[in-house]
């Protein structure tokens, strides 16, 4: 898995409605403003989240993230890893396209995520669904 | 059901979004909005989203549907007060939000709605202008 270091912190949230992607956003925020990341590194990850995990719920059929503190040395990271039982992402590098959707979104979501972290990785099958994990440092 | 009021000042409508807006309710005011600008024929939108801490995708898909709408209805839309590290944000997420007018806070925003509504009732104020110079 990406990122590096020990995990000082973890916790579980559900993705089951939309009003779980607005706690998912609350929660993250939570943690970034905790270990002083900027506000400007606040939002970006924050954002970020709130994209994978509407993907986790509309096109994950409902699914969690894990969120992590990660202390890699000196560095500080947040990771979070939304986990899905859908039909998983066949073409990975299409859909990371941007512009690209199967359905009516804008298709920025996965790859406008992908420029706001530092480190991103898509894991998926058809059986067991799409496991999305992003890290940003501080 | 839970909804973002709108407030309603001669032709222009005002919104100011307090809340952490999830999906439903941002269609709500997608909804409610274009219904009052038909209603009321308004002539001016004047969104205030200072209090956002992030526009995604969806957020940005919605406001950006709102300008469009009210653009078919015959009235201008002005976002203002967008904070600095979500515009950041905005621009590496990929979202440039086409076609919307923003403003830095609600005076320079109702200056430019005054501005577009004036513009439109009297078109060919510019050229009289310009030829009297
Ligand atoms: N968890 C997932 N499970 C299955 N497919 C996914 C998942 N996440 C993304 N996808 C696929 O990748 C495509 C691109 O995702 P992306 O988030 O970029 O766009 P979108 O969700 O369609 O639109 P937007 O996010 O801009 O509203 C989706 O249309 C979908 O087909
Ligand atoms: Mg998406």
């Amino acid at each position: 898995m990406i990122g590096a270091g020990i995990v000082l912190k973890s916790e579980t949230v559900p993705i089951q409605t939309s009003g779980d992607v607005v706690l998912v956003r609350q929660r993250v925020r939570a943690c970034a403003v905790e270990h002083r990341f900027t506000i400007v590194e606040q939002t970006k990850i924050v954002t970020a989240a709130s994209e994978l995990a509407r993907n986790t719920l509309e096109h994950g059929l409902g699914g969690s993230v894990d969120l992590e503190v990660l202390k890699d040395g000196g560095r500080l990271g947040i990771r979070l890893r939304f986990q899905d039982r859908g039909p998983g992402i066949a073409n990975i590098a299409l859909a990371l396209t941007d512009g690209y959707s199967s359905g009516k979104g804008l298709g920025l979501g996965l790859g406008g995520s992908k420029r706001l972290v530092h480190e991103f990785e898509i894991e998926s099958s058809p059986s067991a669904g799409a496991t999305v994990t992003v890290v940003r440092w501080k | 059901m839970e909804r973002i009021p709108i407030l309603r000042i001669g032709t222009y409508l005002l919104v100011t979004i307090q809340v952490d807006m999830h999906d439903q309710l941002a269609l709500t005011l997608q909804t409610d909005l274009t219904d009052r600008i038909a209603e009321v024929g308004a002539r001016g939108v004047l969104i205030d989203i200072s209090a956002l801490e992030i526009v995604d995708s969806y957020i940005g898909r919605t406001l950006a549907n709102i300008a469009s709408m009210a653009r078919v209805l015959d009235a201008a839309t002005v976002v203002v007060g967008m904070q600095p590290a979500v515009a950041i944000t905005l621009v590496e997420l990929g979202m440039t939000l086409p076609g919307i007018h923003t403003a830095m806070d609600v005076d320079s925003g109702m200056q430019f709605l005054r501005r577009s509504v004036r513009d439109a009732e009297d078109p060919d104020d510019w050229r009289r202008n310009s030829t009297e110079e």
